[in-house]
């Protein structure tokens, strides 16, 4: 199990996090207690050019220090704090810190890196050397507030009702596979890319060994740290429209395929020969976010509930019917998905 | 007894079942919940043959899951697998159900007025005087009727779209009877599934069931037993006979 929800304002018009909370704690029998989580967008608009770096440090004194030389090395920590927490009933096992960040593009090793490409490869290797220090949000005036305890509970320890986002998913964890920690909270983010996810990618471990390939390395014990990393792959970096990186990563049955009209045939083969090891199996319900689009699907075969619903300029997504109608009461439709085929809302403000 | 009504906002499934066991106990035949949304397990494991519970609103998942007896009315969409393993009775939801509706029911009437998710009436089945029966007024998703071991699966079509057009109908079916107005493309039958046209024998059972859905809707049946339909019911008594046992 596990419980998502997901909406956009498509002016970019902010909602504060109280309805975000209150609607996934309304889907607390998805989950167990052991993780939930936030990632909201356009949150930092004073510092809305630099990278907000979210962290869990195991212990501030030792490995905070370590962490700014690194940064330091890489550019100009533009500002740091705490992210400020409250009594929540939850054990603080990390302490969560934020740093805005500008890479210096001057010391890219490679002609033509960007500055996206400095900030992945240095959460790489941050997170790969457990050093007592997670960068676990990367985006750009956006950030992914998460811990491990019920949704109201991670909700509260933030006082994510003080933030103001245009779009926000959220995700309450049943873990089945590997034991809950902060890190394993959902959404799991890259740079602008946030995602949530309800099931379990049986594939991972094909999909793991081809995304590490690629220079990304999986340091959170959980599948869905391998979808944010796809998507980053598909669309930032080879170029792929969120429609075909679906389509690559939930493809139409060799069946399906076998009775299109040519062209899309062509694509289609194309596409699943490409990206063989990027097709994800298994049950899944999926949401991703990045900062001009919300984006739903399911696995092929729908082992996963999602439902969708619009209201004005604003798209939902969520595991439960009922979930959306706690923020929007008055919507008038909620529709299903077909399976593997993508629900988009995107900004036009 | 006047009928017991139950304010559900903000109150979580456990209080509200508690207070709907009460109110049964006290004798009430009538019960209406308002404001529900998202209470799962709403009418779980009731008896009583002459109980009527009204549900205004969105439940939540597993409505009316191993009820025996009491009728459900549901102004409302339903969300995950409605008349789950419910033995006996009638959920009639005036809305769409979600994934699963009807999953491994045992008998007792299920009726949709639109749409039903995907594995509509998985496992369905039946024993001696024990047929389940799932009415969809809409259409269905994919898998519909997948593992069916018995009982009775009708989808009418009604919204404009095709009853089922998705992959994977009755796959894996060995027991009871789907029946769709109209016909399905073929391509769309699962794993030992076949197509035929209903007889004017099956109708004739069908017939009494179709009303009974319009009637609960105040649509006009008269159309709808007139259609034509098709069954489709596993290839053979035992379809997946050499698959399982070694020969």
């Amino acid at each position: 199990m596990c419980g998502i929800i997901g909406v956009i304002d498509k002016r970019r018009r902010p909602m504060d996090g109280s309805k975000i909370r209150e609607s996934l704690a309304q889907m607390d029998e998805r989950g167990n207690g052991e993780g939930a989580g936030y990632a909201a967008y356009g949150i930092y608009p004073d510092y809305k050019d630099a990278y907000a770096l979210h962290v869990f440090f195991d212990n501030v004194k030792e490995n905070k220090p370590a962490l700014v030389k690194e940064l330091e090395s890489w550019g100009t920590i533009v500002h740091d704090e705490p992210i400020p927490t409250f009594e929540a009933g939850i054990k603080k096992v990390h302490t969560p810190w934020r740093f805005f960040f500008k890479p210096d593009i001057s010391r890219a090793q490679e002609p033509g890196e960007t500055a996206d490409e400095i900030v992945m490869q240095l959460v790489m290797r941050v997170n790969t050397a457990r050093r007592g220090t997670l960068i676990f949000s990367s985006g750009k005036n956006m950030g992914v507030f998460k811990a491990s305890g019920w949704p109201e509970q991670v909700a509260d320890l933030y006082r994510i009702q003080d933030y103001q986002g245009y779009l926000w998913i959220a995700h309450n964890r049943y873990p089945t596979n590997t034991a809950g920690w902060w890190g394993g909270a959902h959404p799991f983010n890259l740079l602008d890319w946030s995602v949530v996810h309800n099931g379990e990618i049986t594939s991972y471990g094909t999909n793991q060994r081809y995304i590490e390939s690629y220079g990304y390395r999986c340091t959170m014990y959980t599948d869905t740290e391998v979808v944010a990393y796809l998507v980053d792959l598909l669309v930032r970096k080879h170029g792929l429209s969120e429609k075909l990186a679906v389509k690559a990563l939930a493809p139409p049955f060799w069946d399906e395929i076998d009775v299109m009209p040519a062209k899309e045939q062509e694509l289609n083969r194309a596409l699943r020969l490409t990206y063989g090891p990027a097709l994800m199996n298994g049950p899944f319900a999926i949401c991703v976010a990045t900062p001009d689009m919300l984006l739903g699907f399911t696995d092929r075969i729908k082992l996963r509930p999602l439902v969708t619903g619009e209201h004005g300029d604003r798209l939902f997504i969520s595991s439960e019917e009922a979930a959306i109608r706690r923020i929007e009461p008055e919507i008038a439709d909620v529709s299903m998905p077909k399976a593997g085929e993508p629900v988009i809302g995107r900004v036009i403000a | 007894m006047a009928a017991v009504r139950i304010d559900a906002k903000d109150l979580h499934y456990t209080p509200l079942n508690q207070q709907i066991r009460k109110a049964i106990c006290d004798g009430a035949k009538e019960i209406v919940i308002d404001n529900v949304l998202g209470q799962r397990f709403i009418g779980d494991g009731l008896r009583g043959n002459d109980v009527t519970i009204t549900v205004n609103g969105v439940p939540g998942g597993d409505l009316a899951m191993f009820m025996s007896g009491p009728t459900v009315i549901v102004h409302g969409n339903a969300d995950h697998a409605p008349g789950n393993t419910m033995n006996q009775g009638k959920v009639i939801i005036h809305g769409s159900a979600g994934d699963a509706t009807a999953h491994s029911m045992r008998g007792g009437r299920v009726y949709v007025r639109d749409n039903i998710g995907y594995r509509g009436g998985i496992h369905m089945k039946q024993y001696m005087e024990k047929r389940p029966i799932l009415v969809v007024g809409g259409s269905a998703r994919a898998f519909l009727g997948e593992y069916m071991a018995g009982g009775l699966l009708i989808v009418l079509g009604l919204n404009g779209q095709p009853p089922v057009a998705e992959r994977g109908v009755g796959s894996g079916i060995h027991g009871g009877e789907i029946y769709v107005r109209g016909k399905i493309d073929t391509k769309y039958l699962g794993v030992g599934a076949k197509q035929e046209p209903a007889t004017p024998d099956q109708m004739a059972i069908l017939k009494p069931i179709i009303e009974d859905f319009a009637k609960a809707y105040g649509i006009d049946a008269a159309p709808l037993v007139s259609a034509s339909y098709s069954r489709i019911a596993a290839v053979s008594a035992r379809p997946f006979a050499s698959k399982y046992t070694p020969e």
